[in-house]
């Protein structure tokens, strides 16, 4: 079986995964499987690079207004959600980087408000330099950047979402099967990260449920908000969809949900690049450029 | 306490910090193995809310108690200039808004004039593209009132605003604030020249006695303190050729978002 189906990978066609209730044949030696289609590579890796251009040029907008609100309107001197300032410290004259979050005050000087250039000097700014798009202060090309990168996030997106339907891929790969959300299935798989157990033989043809979830959270959840949050920011397409305002609680929400969202995107995606270290960085790397991924068998 | 630097004041300073500062970004972005990419993002952008606004949708309009109990003035203050100076002191009764360039009758309107005009109010949202947003009350004349009595001609495209704040000084003239929409933008029902804020007469801090408001973009697409607008058939032969102040320093001509 094993043998018939590589030669039906190597055709062109994927893997249909067995329920997992069906008695697998035991792996007994390593052996490959084709695991992600071109579409999937090229769209994953343009995503990859065009989302951390565009979290780079997002913390540089946000340096120009380092205040999140809650509502339609937000300006300095309205209470803030969380807040990046510069401060100087009364007694040394030196800058001191306050973050506020929820009225509580965190001194984050280094990291968060204030930085150190090369020769050592003090920089005021909510996110350092060296991690903005560009690294210099400029309004006008970081807004560039962004929406031109949010064009190639969108179209790359479209087509990936349009290949995901089309393809069955949605439905194939990352669509959870009734006897994975059963919550018993959910703990062992829970249990089985606790322990960082890497699937080996027909478990590792497949993505596990909680591999499953989080990338159909990722994909259908907080890729979508970030695009709506970051419409709603946009007067001419508020002008033709108002009830976006509705939707996330405001203009000045829209912003603060569109920040938070980043976020869960740069945890996903640290919680992903460790999860590829810890499963075999080679054997990944290669699965996302060639296609090709070894099955380690089972013991 | 000391705030954040911002771009306002880094320009306005005139300090050679700031001059290197923007220089630096200029080079990058006038850097042509990039621009083409960014050019590719403001085409899109451009283009694809034009086709979304195609039946002219109106922006939301909010009631008075959304309005914000501040409202941020941004770019300018109060101009300087002796004639200025007397405008306010004289409570603009001197004043005349000139409409000239391509229309067949070149008017020149007193403030009084302007608002016999037919009048509108709406409570909108201000948004500035730093990232804040402020909501306020503004009472004037729709654009197109203007443009309809000074009967445009066929080849004006753009209406160009001038205005009586200067914001770095040049001998030339060109460090006036200006700021340009196209005829799209200029018949918007919501595009109006305000006099009124809140209620009350259009404080100076936010562009007495009349500033542009163009609901669909953001702030600095709001000219203040106007004294002419010119109906012309291109930009390029105005200051720097981009259509604005910020323009004419890299920001985006269409800022819809």
């Amino acid at each position: 079986m094993a043998l018939n189906e590589q030669s039906a990978l190597a055709a062109g066609a994927s893997p249909v995964a067995p329920p997992p209730d069906a008695v697998a044949p035991v792996v007994r030696k390593r052996e490959f499987m084709y695991r992600h289609t071109v579409a999937v590579r090229l769209t994953h890796w343009i995503n990859a690079l065009v989302l951390v251009l565009l979290l780079m040029s997002g913390l540089r907008l946000f340096n120009y207004y380092p205040a999140l609100h809650w509502g339609n309107y937000g300006y300095r001197g309205v209470p803030s959600v969380l807040s990046i300032t510069a401060l100087e410290d009364i007694e040394t004259d030196e800058p001191v980087g306050v973050t506020t979050i929820a009225g509580h005050n965190f001194i984050t000087t280094g990291v968060l408000g204030v930085a150190y250039d090369e020769q050592g000097e003090p920089v005021s700014g909510a996110f350092p330099n060296w991690i903005t798009l560009p690294g210099v202060p400029g309004l006008a090309l970081a807004r560039d950047w962004h929406f031109a990168l949010a064009w190639v996030f969108a179209i790359n997106g479209f087509v990936y979402l349009l290949y995901g339907l089309l393809a069955g891929h949605f439905r194939r790969d990352l669509l959870p099967t009734g006897g994975e959300l059963r919550p018993r299935h959910i703990l062992a798989d829970i249990w089985n990260h606790i322990r960082l157990r890497r699937p080996r033989g027909e478990a590792a043809r497949r993505y596990n449920v909680l591999q499953k979830l989080a990338y159909v959270a990722v994909i259908f959840v907080l890729l979508p908000v970030m695009v709506l949050t970051g419409l709603t920011m946009s007067p001419a397409f508020t002008a033709a969809m108002p009830f976006l305002f509705d939707v996330f609680g405001g203009r000045q929400s829209a912003r603060t949900i569109h920040f938070l969202a980043a976020n869960l995107l740069v945890l996903f995606v640290l919680v992903h690049v460790i999860q590829v270290i810890l499963t075999g960085v080679f054997n990944n790397m290669r699965s996302m450029i060639t296609g090709r991924y070894a099955i380690r068998p089972e013991d | 306490m000391k705030p954040l630097i911002s771009r306002r004041a880094l320009i306005t300073s005139g300090s050679a910090a700031g001059a290197s500062l923007l220089a630096g970004c200029d080079q990058i972005s006038n850097s042509p193995s990039l621009r083409w990419f960014l050019d590719f993002g403001q085409f899109m952008s451009l283009h694809a809310q034009r086709l979304l606004l195609a039946r002219q949708p109106l922006v939301r309009e909010f009631t008075e108690a959304d309005i914000s109990p501040e409202f941020p003035p941004n770019g300018t203050e109060r101009p300087n200039g002796a004639a200025y100076f007397q405008h306010m002191r004289s409570n603009f009764a001197d004043f005349r808004l000139a409409v000239d360039g391509m229309v067949k009758k070149p008017l020149s309107l007193t403030l009084d004039e302007i608002k016999a005009l037919p009048s509108r109010t709406q409570i909108t949202m201000h948004n500035c593209d730093e990232g804040w947003s402020a909501i306020g009350q503004w009472t004037g004349v729709a654009l197109i009132h203007i443009l309809q009595a000074a009967e445009l001609l066929p080849e004006a495209r753009y209406i160009v605003f001038r205005c009586m704040d200067q914001m770095v000084r040049a001998p030339d003239n060109s460090g006036f604030y200006y700021e340009s929409i196209d005829l799209f933008d200029a018949m918007h029902p919501q595009t109006i020249l305000a006099y009124g804020m809140n209620g009350k007469a259009l404080p100076v801090a936010h562009g007495a006695p009349l500033r542009l408001r163009v609901e669909r973009q953001v702030g600095y697409k709001h000219a203040k303190f106007i004294n002419r607008i010119e109906a012309v058939d291109r930009l390029s032969h105005i200051a720097g050729g981009k259509g604005g102040f910020w323009e004419d320093r890299g920001y985006q001509w269409y800022a819809g978002l």
